[in-house]
């Protein structure tokens, strides 16, 4: 590699002249490491220029492709959430209906009882009827004969 | 008027023909442009980012936009210029996108100072020079690394691509007077820094 080239001198001092203050003050060292900085890069860019470069194959899908993947991502999707709430409506009637048939059944429970109840009372009201019938249509002691005599006389006058 | 309506397709196909030549010479000027300028724009990002790859897809984006706006180029400045400022933005984009600090981040794929300032031959320079111009290199690379990112535009414009500061001033935006106070303190800092060489 032939980087050094013999123009170091007079190029670096018309290059650091300008309004950097880098001629006027004679830095020579400052001159030179300028030069050596620039040669350096120019060297290291021109080997990276040259370089054989490898490129790697982009596989590029066709954009069919892409877009019968989204359609079908879309579809899927759109699948999910509608059998999702299918689902969820399908259980709520499900819950409704078993609720409903719960209620009828207690409620014919409740008629049942109560019936069973009405004609428990019924039948207690006559028990005390007859009791009360039978109590009223007893004869009179016979211990008691004089004095009901007695009234029956008192009556007549 | 009958004439007229006979010359009109005439006309048309001596249009559509003089529009694809126009295309036929713009994309030739275009393609004589990138061979020109490519290897100084490639130089001004390596230089830049000290990342090869990355100088490269710079590059390559530089003149995919170039070549898009080819058509506005309006010649007001040279292609060079032109092609400079689109390199500059370029960088900033770049760094600015992947919200990164400027030159930390670039060491992770950067080659290192000591490698970058390797690239100094000779076949007529003495073993001690060699040595010397390293370590001078190496030097400046330490002091561009402390260097923000304008005064490091400018420090590589004008002491890489040996710009005019004129030039400097159109490809970075800044008026001349701007550009050499961010010189000037560049090339304080790379004094300071082979100050401590001695």
């Amino acid at each position: 590699m032939n980087f050094w080239k013999k123009r170091e001198g007079e190029a670096a001092g018309r290059r650091l002249e300008a309004n950097t203050g880098v001629g006027e003050s004679g830095d020579l060292e400052l001159e030179q490491a300028l030069e050596n900085f620039r040669m350096s890069v120019h060297a290291w860019s021109d080997t990276a220029y040259s370089r054989p470069r490898t490129v790697a194959r982009v596989v590029r899908h066709p954009s069919w492709r892409l877009a019968a993947g989204w359609a079908l991502g879309c579809a899927l999707a759109v699948g999910s959430v509608t059998g999702a709430l299918h689902e969820r409506n399908r259980r709520q009637e499900t819950a409704r209906i078993a609720a409903a048939r719960v209620a009828e059944q207690q409620r014919l429970v409740r008629e049942k009882q109560g019936l069973l109840r009405e004609e428990q009372a019924r039948a207690e009201e006559e028990d005390l009827l007859a009791k009360v019938d039978s109590d009223v249509s007893r004869e009179v002691p016979s211990a008691m004969e004089p004095l009901a005599r007695l009234m029956a006389e008192d009556e007549r006058q | 008027m009958a004439a007229g309506t006979a010359m009109e397709p005439m006309i048309r196909g001596t249009a559509k023909e003089n529009a694809a030549r126009e295309l036929e010479l713009a994309a030739e000027e275009f393609s004589q442009v990138v061979e020109r300028h490519r290897p100084q724009i490639f130089r001004f990002l390596l230089a830049s980012t000290r990342d090869i790859d990355l100088a490269e897809t710079l590059t390559q984006e530089c003149f995919l936009k170039a070549h898009r706006n080819w058509a506005s180029f309006r010649g007001e400045s040279s292609a060079m210029t032109w092609l400079m400022r689109i390199a500059i933005n370029l960088q900033k984009d770049h760094w600015r996108n992947r919200r990164m600090q400027f030159w930390r981040q670039t060491q992770t794929n950067s080659v290192d100072m000591d490698e970058a300032g390797e690239w100094l031959a000779s076949g007529e320079s003495s073993v001690e020079k060699q040595l010397l111009a390293r370590e001078q290199v190496g030097h400046v690379w330490a002091a561009v690394k402390g260097l923000s990112e304008r005064q490091r535009t400018v420090f590589l414009l004008r002491y890489v691509e040996e710009q005019e500061l004129s030039e400097i001033a159109r490809a970075t935006g800044l008026n001349e007077g701007t550009v050499k106070a961010h010189l000037s303190r560049a090339v304080g800092k790379v004094r300071a820094e082979l100050g401590g060489m001695r």
